[in-house]
């Protein structure tokens, strides 16, 4: 018999129901599979005791007949960017050292009320600024993966939610919440051999999800497959009045309808993905996935987004723009770490917590957005940035006059070794290049576990889809996950 | 105006100033501008504050549409542009007060665009010397909170409690030339904002509040360089900072030095203005649309609600006044200039069937007896003790005869101080006017027969003689007599 640990949201979810098992034993084994995993570094803090609570209010739920909710019997992973209420929220940083929020964020309140519980606080690069795990302040996590060769390098699992990733993965939660900016969700978990889902921005509330980039940032999935990821998103969704971003939509039940039948449905193939240096594996899985997804009744077509190269530097303008603003708050005044060395003065005071408190990614960041912001460079820089980040929702919009979907590679790699470009921020940004754009333009894209490279790690295939049609885009992620058949696991070494 | 013209006497020759105000107006809401926190003055410290205004991370902004109908009726009253695309902007810079690190404000796309604000320099005839002064736009922000440097020896306190609280930031065209402008300017201003209650004017609470912009020029030259006094709370100080900066200017450039651009702070006991920061070392706010708030887009409809929610404005209510109402200019004016006043006025009028004949005799009460009353009083209108259902009562015993105009001011001074009203008082204390010929001829027939020598030199020719009975006759009657019919009697005495 299959162990519970091994189980999908889909799969807990049906077993609790059916009275297979007790949402308390399914807690009480993940619980468990947290505390053998700590070699991993996944966890930021532990919250055993959410995750009974939750299972018990199912199981009561379940013997007094209720119905039990989406969720319901489902304990999480929770990246540490969303706030929880009465559990310390630090975003990886030490600048929110000891902070504990009053306040449940939206995505994990609608989680919560959908009857899921929460193992622990996510570990992941500080403020989502990363793709590597490696700006967390508390330590990288490491991928549960090894490559093939028999060395014991420890590998990157990808970011910003490296520790969503890697829990998943390594079946220490059967699902967590990621939050994706230019590719945080579907690179790492492209990386592990997951699947990831960032939907249309404003799908999700962003209320108490600690901001990187307020125009990018999006709450998603992090599952075992795409059914998983349709269910969990369906839990997370939905309209809220404290979010002006949000959008004002009820939430389809994408599960329900999942048709891996793609009749009728146009995928686009943008040549611009096809990057110098993309390793052939890459590009030999890429050829499969258009193969696949002709299998599964759609017709191909090539597309061009001309302004594709364009993405990244008008990202890595946007994003630490925003983030330069939305990190000015913390500031040692009302909360987090408080730097006051003797009789120092305000000014004092803010330099020296902020020198401790920001992690060196964060601090570039802040640098590259505040230059980019002053007097004299905006209109260069981030006024040129916002025209290009409109031509390149043009792009997306020209296509969709010739197809539904787009089918690109996730990353232009397989996880790399950690250390191997922490020293070289532009090779780390580079990482996010098939990621980007659809940030850019807000539309919804998944990361597919697609294959194995030659070294035996995971990679992913991305479909993007049209503004709020996650529902094609589900549908083309369960017809590619048919065919591809992904089964892969990482040995345990932990 | 040319012969009141506002110069400044230097040893170059005469100089001009140029003023532009930027007034800050707390606009009148129960919750602050992106938060549900409440807005409500003197509470105690740090009562009064959200996640939202006190930055808790995650926090989000959520637009209180009741500000941006207040801004948009304003900006209405003033016939001002309303945009009806506008956005939201951050203003970014560090301080203690300022919990964000920004402030959300409209720098590039105000909701109000350009309008006018008609000032009169003469009270008494505000038509003849009036000035139209340009309203550039009006924008609205989040005001900061409160630094409290005296509760710790070695540390400064921060109270939140207005923090997000809603501003609209009226910034009008450099078309003022004199301290007494920039007054009028900012007189009428509060008048409407108060007419339209976006703002409640109170300066002292803070309000109300201005940065004055002031740069000289020799007639005829360019606009000189400019400096910015911020944050100056009463109409006495704004008239204080143009004059010592329109001064100090022309000493600095006599002297042969130049003005900096720069921000300065007014220092209310010694009445002089002070260097805060110049143009080089202003911050560098990094201005850039807010990406948690969506564009404010305004439909036709909701701008023509704010329209016909607007009350009658004070230029158009003094206007009637005159020509309806049949008001002196100077009265009108003065009724129309307080929103409170007007309202009181007109509540007055409500009592009488016909308007218009008791109009202007009962603007001459309110602006010489009332005002004089409450002035002594030291207590504005809206605390007057006499109601204007009781002013209606006590003149409408003058209007029938029933007391005297002088035996009114008695009353009234009753009524002042007892709150009962003027037909009892009258009962009570015996000071119905005598109009019964029968009892003053009687009392006529004394005083004559008392005075029989005055009465033939009066009929020898005497005539100046004619006020001596009358006194005498209403000294006789206590000053109760109707003086027209003691004056009718009397001349058919005495012939």
């Amino acid at each position: 018999m299959t162990e519970i640990y091994e189980l999908g949201i889909a799969a807990i979810r049906s077993g609790v129901a059916d009275g297979e098992f007790t949402a308390t034993e399914v807690a009480e084994t993940f619980i468990s599979r947290v505390s053998a995993a700590k070699e991993l570094n996944a966890f930021l803090v532990e919250t055993p005791e959410h995750a009974l609570a939750a299972a018990e209010a199912t199981d009561k739920a379940k013997a007094a007949g209720e119905t039990l909710g989406k969720m319901a019997g489902v304990p999480i992973g929770m990246k540490d960017l969303f706030c929880t209420e009465g559990v310390t929220t630090t975003a990886a940083s030490l600048i929110l050292d000891g902070f504990v929020p009053q306040y449940e964020s939206t995505v994990s309140a609608n989680l919560f009320a959908a009857g899921a519980g929460m193992l622990g606080k996510l570990n992941m690069d500080q403020f989502a600024m990363g793709s590597s795990n490696e700006t967390s302040a508390f330590g990288n996590v490491i991928s549960p993966w090894r490559r093939n060769d028999g060395g014991n390098t420890d590998l990157a699992p990808g970011g910003s939610s490296g520790g969503s990733a890697v829990v998943v993965s390594a079946r220490i939660a059967p699902a967590a919440t990621g939050t994706d900016t230019g590719g945080s969700i579907r690179q790492p978990a492209a990386f592990v051999g997951i699947t990831g889902f960032k939907p249309t921005y404003g799908r999700c509330s962003r209320w108490g999800t600690i901001a990187f980039a307020s125009s990018l940032d999006q709450a998603g999935p992090m599952a075992h497959d795409t059914r998983d990821c349709a269910i969990m998103l369906g839990a997370m969704a939905g309209f809220d009045p404290k979010d002006s971003t949000s959008l004002e939509l009820p939430v389809p039940d994408w599960e329900a309808a999942l048709n891996s039948d793609l009749q009728g449905k146009k995928v686009g193939i943008p040549k611009e993905y096809r990057v110098d240096n993309m390793p052939a594996e890459i590009d030999a899985l890429w050829q499969q996935g258009i193969q696949w997804l002709k299998d599964a009744g759609a017709t191909i077509v090539d597309v061009s987004l001309p302004h594709t190269r364009y993405a990244l530097p008008a990202y890595y303008i946007i994003a630490p723009a925003e983030a330069s603003s939305n990190l000015a708050r913390y500031d040692g005044v009302r909360y987090g770490l408080r730097d006051l060395p003797d009789g120092a003065g305000l000014q004092d005071m803010y330099a020296a917590t902020r020198e401790a408190g920001f992690g060196p990614e964060v601090k570039r960041r802040i640098m590259i957005g505040t230059y980019v912001l002053s007097a004299g460079y905006y209109d260069a820089y981030y006024t040129q940035a916002q025209k290009v980040r409109t031509l390149i929702a043009q792009d997306f919009d020209n296509a969709w006059s010739q197809c539904d979907l787009l089918l690109t590679p996730t990353a232009p790699s397989a996880a790399f070794g950690l250390g191997e470009k922490s020293d070289d921020p532009l090779a780390m940004y580079l990482n996010d290049v098939f990621t980007v754009p659809s940030s850019l333009a807000g539309l919804p894209a998944m990361s597919v576990p697609a294959g194995l490279d030659g070294q035996g790690l995971p990679l992913g295939l991305q479909i993007i889809g049209k503004a709020l049609d996650e529902q094609s885009v589900f549908n083309a992620g369960l017809a590619l996950e048919e065919r591809a058949g992904f089964v892969a696991k990482p040995g345990q070494w932990w | 105006m040319t012969e009141s013209k506002y110069l400044i006497q230097g040893a170059t020759g005469d100089w001009e100033v140029v003023i532009g105000l930027e007034v800050h107006a707390q606009i009148t809401s129960n919750a602050k501008l992106f938060s549900g926190a409440s807005t409500e003055f003197g509470a105690e410290p740090n009562t009064q504050v959200s996640l939202v205004d006190a930055a808790m991370p995650g926090m989000l902004p959520t637009l209180n549409g009741e500000c941006v109908r207040q801004a948009v009726r304003t900006g209405l009253a003033i016939n001002a542009q309303i945009n009806k695309y506008s956005r939201f902007d951050r203003k970014n810079y560090f301080y203690a007060d300022l919990p964000q690190g920004y402030q959300i404000s409209q720098l590039y796309h105000p909701i109000v665009g350009e309008g006018v604000i008609q000032i009169s320099l003469d009270e008494k005839d505000p038509d003849a010397h009036g000035k139209a002064i340009g309203v550039e736009r009006i924008h609205i922000e989040q005001d900061a909170g409160k630094l409290m440097h005296d509760q710790h020896p070695t540390m400064s306190y921060v109270d939140l409690n207005r923090c997000g609280v809603a501003l609209m930031e009226i910034v009008s065209m450099p078309d003022m030339a004199s301290p007494k402008e920039a007054a009028a300017y900012v007189r009428k201003l509060r008048s409407i904002l108060r007419y339209v209650g976006s703002c409640d004017g109170n300066m002292e609470q803070g309000s109300m509040r201005a940065d004055v912009n002031v740069s000289v020029r020799k007639p005829g030259d360019e606009l000189g360089i400019r400096t910015e006094t911020k944050n100056v709370n009463s109409m006495r100080f704004i008239q204080q900072v143009i004059e010592y900066e329109a001064q100090r200017q022309v000493d600095v450039i006599e002297d042969g030095g130049t003005i900096v651009q720069e921000t300065r702070l007014f220092d209310t006991d010694k009445g002089v203005t002070r260097s805060m920061r110049s143009k080089e070392d202003a911050h560098d706010y990094r201005y850039f649309p807010d990406p948690d708030l969506l564009p404010l887009e305004l439909e036709d409809d909701f701008i023509f609600d704010c329209k016909a929610s607007l009350p009658e404005l004070p230029d158009e209510k003094r206007a009637r006044y005159k020509n309806v109402l049949g008001l002196s200019a100077y009265n009108a004016a003065v009724l129309t200039a307080e929103h409170e006043t007007a309202r009181w006025f007109e509540e007055l009028l409500e009592t009488s069937e016909a308007p218009e004949k008791i109009a202007s005799t009962a603007a001459n009460w309110l602006t010489s007896e009332l005002f004089g009353a409450l002035n002594k009083m030291g207590v504005g209108i809206e605390e007057s003790p006499v109601s204007p259902a009781q002013a209606a009562e006590l003149l409408g015993l003058v209007a029938d005869g029933t007391i005297s105009g002088k035996i009114a001011k008695q009353v009234f001074e009753i009524m002042l101080e007892s709150g009962e009203g003027a037909a009892k008082i009258v009962e009570e204390q015996g000071l119905k006017q005598e109009s019964d010929t029968g009892a003053i001829e009687k009392v006529i027939a004394d005083v004559m027969a008392a005075n029989e020598d005055k009465v033939s030199e009066y009929r020898g020719g005497k005539d100046k003689l004619f006020g001596f009975f009358v006194g005498q006759t209403m000294k006789a009657m206590q000053g109760k007599a109707n003086p027209q019919v003691v004056n009718e009697l009397l001349k058919k005495v005495l012939g």
